[in-house]
């Protein structure tokens, strides 16, 4: 196996609200009323139900409550041991489900609040993402505007799979407040449910739409390369998570060479798509959505050409792989370094300028 | 056409266009609006030119995407007596099937019943282009072989209309198109695949298709450039959902063949699919075995748009992993991003390899071995 260094960053950690009533500290009067006169159940998305075997390790699994619940069990579980000096919290809260706007706003907002108040004031390590109401974008850049303020506050959080393709313009006004902010875009596996979950429909079952997380994905990059958001902003930093990434060189092939015969259509493309990926892109590492054989994954990375799209993840507590084995085997200590520590942070800026802040103190 | 500017430095080594080949993926066209007449009940005459063909999109005619080229089609390949693209049997044959050496063109129509909400209607006009495809086509020329088109929202019609071609050597499989209301495993669509089994024909999943749902899963994005990388992608869930549906346990001789949809990404989907599977077999007991093993027995590749990388041993090695055994040459004709028979394999392919690629294993799938 390939051992952990010290001093990395998992880019994708979900804590877990333990049900909607735990946001209502975090309510206004009104909405705290809603909550409670309408009976709203908890806000679980089905793309991980929390008895689903990909939604916690086995040993991950505490014995009461919801898998991530518990900040101990997520530092001895997670951060102590791959040694990490920061991991990003990414809550998966299925705020994006519901389909008024202010409703969506309210619940985001509180748990916004809920994860600096219960997870980032708890331990020092740990870093958190804004999650946005993207079906209001005025909303969703206040929400930024709101938490940016906080620097703990590290990126913005979208689903792979919302209500349009994430390049639509209507969005743009989202990444231009990310990008002024120094807050990556991080786009998480999941969907509102607002569309079907596959491209061709409502399959039957959980697994179909597990496994169409990725084609969810690689649907949204072109999205986002061909409408042009990062020729608009190019200091924009985007980052596929739980995404999967072994999908990644023969989907660039085929974008780059229908590129290269109907660039006519979006003039406004000014780079490759390989060289927009190469500079603006990053893919947590799990699911490594792997060969059977370490030899053939290391050629997969050879296909990737590049050392520096992919960044440290443990994805707890999902269960994507065994004991401390995070990292693919046969790695080399450049490329560990890379993935656990250089790449995480030239993408999360403000993880350095906290890092700063700290050691002035 | 498009000219598609491409270093290609093996080019002097590619193979010689004179090399026999199959060409698995020929778009024939109808030279006007009223041919199918001859082969479609009067009253289907009426019914289009008063409500046209009301499919699952909103445009009365063409698509919403508009093409990169008229009718998607290269713009030399306009018959020269008039008519669309790929609309002249004898202009085909001299622009493409002599001087390439096509040995066997499987005719894939498009634009016929599928995707039409009336299913009366899809259902005549389907059978209309089968007809049409023996009479125009393959009686025409023995190289050419039709697709048993079916309307494929109304299995039982489909199905019906598979048994009355099966056995007829005019039409080497049946055709489908990637996106259907509903994902392809579903089972409203298989007796579709029992029919197609019981005839021993393959089933050519080609992209494309209207469905009414939109094309990602995030809703509809702009381009047309969107929709046909998004090919790739529609492709994969409906290839999911054929094993995950249990489909190839079901109709364990059924043959799939993945048209105009790439390959590139058969080989990250199949280990998604394998580690996904080992932790939710619970879910799909009815999948009894790695979703990689369905695959590899069941599905084949047409190689139009051909994966196209900056390094060709990544491409060689791409293949290793699918095998050489399940890619089935294709050029496209006439559409604009057709490949060049002579150009899309670089050199470095053994003889055994390079003459499965081409010719080998599309006589094998299709049973003219």
């Amino acid at each position: 196996m390939t051992s952990p260094i010290a001093g990395g960053v998992d880019c994708d950690l979900h804590p877990a609200v333990p049900h909607l009533t735990s946001l209502l500290p975090y309510l206004n009067d009104y909405w705290r009323d809603q909550v409670t006169t309408r009976g709203m159940t908890d806000l679980v998305s089905q793309s991980y139900p929390t008895n689903s075997p990909i939604s916690a390790r086995p040993d991950w699994r505490p014995a009461q409550g919801k898998p991530g619940s518990n900040l101990e069990d997520l530092k001895r579980q997670a951060l102590d041991p791959f040694k990490v000096s920061y991991g990003i919290c990414n809550p998966l809260f299925g705020v994006q489900m519901v389909f008024s706007e202010d409703m969506q706003d309210a619940f985001c907002r509180a748990l916004n609040d809920w994860l600096a108040k219960e997870w980032l004031d708890r331990d020092p390590r740990l870093r958190g993402s804004i999650v946005i109401p993207t079906q209001s974008v005025e909303k969703s850049v206040a929400e930024i505007e709101r938490c940016a303020k906080d620097p703990r506050f590290v990126q913005v959080l979208m689903l792979v799979m919302g209500d349009m393709p994430l390049g639509k313009r209507f969005y743009w006004p989202i990444y231009a407040a990310a990008e002024r902010l120094g807050l990556p875009i991080g786009i998480h596996a999941g969907s509102a449910y607002h569309n079907p979950p596959t491209s061709v429909g409502w399959g039957s079952y959980h697994i179909e739409d597990y496994v169409a997380q990725a084609q969810a994905f690689q649907t949204q990059l072109t999205s986002l390369i061909v409408e042009g958001v990062f020729a608009r902003h190019p200091a924009l930093k985007m980052v596929m998570l739980e995404s999967g990434f072994t999908w990644l060189p023969p989907y660039l092939w085929r974008l780059h060479k229908f590129w290269r015969g109907i660039r006519m259509e979006t003039p406004w493309v000014d780079r490759a798509p390989l060289e927009i990926v190469r500079s603006n892109i990053r893919f947590s590492l799990q699911p490594v959505d792997a060969p059977p054989d370490s030899a053939t994954l290391h050629r997969l990375f050879d296909h990737m050409q590049s050392d520096e799209l992919l960044l440290f993840s443990t994805d707890y507590p999902h269960w994507q792989f065994e004991g401390d084995q995070a990292l693919p085997e046969g790695l080399s200590p450049e490329l560990v370094r890379k993935i656990m520590i250089d790449n995480p942070f030239a993408t999360y800026g403000r993880l350095t300028q906290t890092a700063a802040r700290e050691t002035t103190r | 056409m498009n000219i598609q500017v491409r270093d290609l430095p093996e080019k002097a080594a590619a193979v010689s266009a004179k090399t026999a080949i199959a060409d698995c993926d020929i778009h024939p066209a109808r030279a006007t609006r009223t041919e199918l007449h001859p082969y479609l009940a009067k009253r289907w005459h009426e019914h289009l030119a008063t409500y046209g063909e009301h499919p699952y999109q909103g445009m009365l005619e063409g698509p919403p995407y508009p093409k990169a080229q008229p009718n998607a089609s290269r713009r030399d390949a306009y018959p020269p007596e008039g008519g669309p693209q790929g609309s002249s049997l004898s202009f085909m044959q001299k622009q493409h099937l002599d001087p390439n050496n096509v040995v066997l063109g499987v005719l894939n129509p498009l634009r016929t019943g599928q995707g039409i909400r009336n299913q009366d209607l899809a259902v005549a006009i389907c059978s209309a282009i089968n007809d049409w495809q023996i009479e125009k086509w393959t009686s025409q020329d023995s190289r050419l072989k039709g697709s048993v088109v079916v309307a494929n929202e109304d299995g039982v019609a489909a199905a019906a209309e598979i048994r009355k071609r099966a056995g007829d050597r005019n039409f080497v499989q049946v055709l489908l198109l990637s996106r259907n209301v509903e994902p392809l495993g579903q089972r409203r669509y298989w007796p579709i695949y029992e029919a197609a089994q019981e005839a021993g024909l393959p089933i050519g999943v080609h992209a494309f298709g209207f469905g009414g749902n939109p094309i990602t899963a995030s809703g509809w994005p702009s381009f047309y450039i969107e929709e046909m990388v998004g090919h790739a992608q529609c492709q994969q869930t409906a290839l999911a959902s054929l094993v995950l549906e249990g489909v190839f346990d079901r109709f364990p001789k059924l043959k799939m063949i993945m048209v105009e949809a790439g390959f590139g990404w058969a080989p990250s989907l199949a280990w998604r699919l394998d580690k996904t599977w080992a932790r939710l077999r619970s879910e799909v007991p009815h999948v009894k075995r790695q979703p990689s093993e369905y695959i590899r027995d069941h599905i084949w590749w047409t190689t139009q748009p051909m994966e196209d990388p900056e390094r060709r041993d990544h491409l060689f090695e791409l293949i290793d992993w699918i095998g050489w055994d399940k890619l089935l040459f294709a050029t496209d004709y006439p559409h604009w991003d057709y490949d060049e028979p002579s150009r899309v394999l670089p050199a470095g392919v053994s003889e055994a390899n390079r003459e499965a690629f081409y010719l080998g294993n599309a006589r094998k799938v299709y049973g003219l071995a």
